[in-house]
């Protein structure tokens, strides 16, 4: 177990081309991480130059304490799990397993002793004489994830080890997974770019945007207080409602509108007295259905319904040109085309600069 | 399984008759050449291919003899000598060939270093220059290391076909994942290592196929010998077998003996490496 360091962390490509930007990441001992964005983030790249397979262009990266700019993979104590397995195909899955235990020269009592125990705890047990070739793909990342624990490193580092399992599979790996990390308490850093994966599995969430560090926090943290409307946006599903209009701030009472009608009026706290143009933000599970007559409440219709089991999404106009997703129970019996009286959760909205990527402007207690 | 039904349709029909005269135009040589070099002197001039006669099984056996065989093997042709000089030169180049070849085909695919675009590039423009155009200058060169009348004077020009590298960087972008790669390189195997024990096995159809091509090219070699080698005792046997003929006689009885026992030791190694064209080792190594 180490504590892993990133200090102002480069990658420039040839070309002036910037994959990773001034990343600073403290990851305690033991923590399980997850770095999570969209394709290009920079997230696979900052995993790769924490292993030790991309240079570093600038900063300086530490596991334990010892800066391992210049040392090669195999001496950073670290184990990685590829999203394609990477199983030597021409190998057992015994071998394959012992294969760096041999490398490093261990006695073969110890070898065999730590490949029964890591077959033991994955249930690889009646796979150790064959091939990759033969194997299912949930057995091949168990093989894969057998290799990393047996080397018993300081370091886990994962980059995107469910993302070819069927999505049954990848659930049921997910759990097991996590209870393996409570059970090593093994530092581990994981990449995905499944914000419901990186949720479920992270004890601390870092969120990536064009190689920036767009937000580090704990799941639930991340999920109430998303910092900017790209977090707001990624994280959570259905994604986060956004409505661009004017905000109004006097004296404690908040009013958005948008064209002349009124979208929200009512009191956010931690906002500031302001006039400009912003984004208002509003998960699908905030949004309430609400009776006619009651207070603040706005009149809806109906576009599109989608059952889900005991709830359902609906996608529900305000207004005529506002078009919103809310997440509602089921037993509502709220069909396409009709109309219906929606209110907002007050204390779950957000509101943005107006940019594309705005900051939120009514920050919580963080 | 009741759905599959044998059923002849016209593309299987037109794929059949021309597979059949493909086999017809391979086979016919081959059959000749067997034939022919059981053939005594007039048989195989009276006979295109058995002898027909009053013989049991309608066939005149006074025309048939093993005769031809032994006079290859007597001292005047010495084929026995040849035929060590040719496994001994082919096995050598194919070794060294396939080695070197996989060697810097895995380097130019996976790995990075200076000049990698610039090497990429002469190994191409080394694909497009024709061999005959090299005979001149590599004998010069020859001669001038003193390498003439050497088997490493045949040897050395042939251990790394631009073609081989080639070949084999291709086969490394195919089946050899970086990732696996960079796994061994995270299990503590250095770079050496890493292509020896993982990139090499994941390679095997190629170096199976590749060492058949070299053998096979070093086997079938005439001019080079010819140019290279002038002691008679070093020849190999396509040229020791050309020798047995004459400017005013052919010997052709001799001459199809001699090609009959060349071809059994490379139809020996081909049916050693065959599995190894058809096999797909690389397969389920990594999510395809």
């Amino acid at each position: 177990m180490a504590a892993v360091e990133l200090n102002s962390v480069w990658k420039i490509y040839a070309g002036d081309v910037s994959a990773v930007k001034d990343v600073n990441l403290s990851i305690e001992s033991g923590e399980f991480v997850v770095l999570v964005g969209p394709s290009g983030c920079g997230k696979s790249t900052t995993l790769r130059m924490i292993a030790g397979l991309e240079s570093i262009s600038k900063g300086e990266i530490s596991i334990g304490d010892r800066v391992v700019n210049d040392v090669a993979p195999k001496d950073r104590d670290i184990a990685m799990v590829f999203q394609n397995y990477a199983l030597y195909p021409h190998m057992t899955v015994e071998k394959n397993i012992a294969f760096s235990l041999k490398i490093s020269g261990m006695p073969k009592d110890e070898i065999n002793k730590r490949v029964q125990n890591v077959s033991e705890v994955l249930g690889l047990h009646d796979l150790l004489k064959r091939k990759p070739g033969a194997l299912s793909g949930g057995q091949r990342q168990r093989v894969a994830l057998g290799r990393a624990i047996a080397r018993d490193p300081k370091v886990f580092l994962f980059d995107e080890p469910l993302s070819n399992l069927d999505a049954k599979l990848r659930v049921a790996m997910r759990t097991e997974m996590k209870s393996l990390h409570q059970r090593l308490a093994t530092t581990t850093v994981y990449v995905t770019h499944d914000q419901e994966e990186a949720m479920t599995l992270g004890s601390r969430l870092v969120v990536m945007n064009a190689g920036q560090i767009q937000q580090v926090g704990t799941p639930i943290d991340i999920y109430n207080n998303p910092t900017n409307r790209f977090v707001a946006g990624f994280v959570g599903s259905p994604a986060m409602n956004f409505i661009e209009g004017k905000l109004q701030v006097k004296a404690g009472q908040t009013r958005f509108s948008r064209n002349g009608f009124d979208i929200f009026t009512g009191s956010v706290s931690n906002l500031p007295d302001t006039e400009s143009d912003a984004v208002m933000g509003i998960r699908p599970q905030s949004i309430l259905l609400a009776s006619e007559g009651s207070s603040d409440s706005i009149p809806a219709k109906v576009d599109q319904v989608e059952p889900l089991g005991d709830q359902m999404d609906i996608k529900i106009r305000i207004h005529d040109d506002i078009a919103m997703i809310a997440r509602v129970p089921l037993q509502t019996g709220v069909a396409a085309g009709s109309d219906i009286h929606i209110a907002y959760d007050s204390g779950k909205i957000h509101f943005f600069e107006s940019h594309a990527e705005g900051t939120r402007i009514n920050r919580g207690a963080e | 399984m009741n759905g599959k039904r044998f059923s002849i349709s016209i593309p299987w029909v037109l794929v059949h008759l021309l597979l059949i005269a493909v086999s017809i135009v391979v086979i016919v040589p081959l059959l000749y050449l067997v034939i022919s070099a059981f053939k005594t002197e007039q048989g195989f001039l009276e006979h295109t291919f058995i002898p027909i006669g009053e013989g049991a099984l309608g066939i005149d056996w006074s025309q048939l003899t093993i005769r031809q065989f032994g006079r290859l093997f007597e001292s005047e042709i010495g084929i026995g000598r040849a035929l060590v000089n040719s496994v001994f030169l082919s096995a050598t180049t194919a070794v060294l060939a396939t080695f070197i070849c996989a060697l810097a085909g895995y380097a130019s695919a996976a790995l990075e270093f200076k000049g990698k675009r610039a090497f990429e590039w002469l190994v191409l423009a080394a694909l497009i220059i024709p061999p005959p155009l090299l005979i001149a200058p590599s004998y010069q060169w020859l001669h001038t290391l003193g390498l003439l009348d050497s088997y490493t004077g045949l040897i050395l020009p042939a251990v790394a076909p631009a073609f081989g590298v080639f070949l084999f960087r291709q086969a490394t972008l195919q089946s050899v994942p970086k990732s696996i790669l960079e796994a061994a390189r995270i299990d503590g195997l250095g770079e050496f290592g890493i292509f020896l024990v993982i990139a090499l096995p994941m390679l095997r159809p190629m170096v199976g196929a590749f060492l058949i091509i070299t053998f096979l090219a070093m086997w079938n070699n005439f001019i080079g010998p010819q140019i290279v080698l002038q002691s008679a005792e070093k020849q190999p046997l396509s040229v020791v077998i050309y020798q047995t003929q004459t400017a005013y006689y052919s010997d052709y009885g001799l001459l199809m003996a001699g090609t009959l026992v060349s071809i059994l030791p490379v139809a020996a190694l081909f049916l050693f490496l065959q599995r190894d064209f058809i096999a797909g080792l690389s397969s389920g190594a990594v999510k395809g």
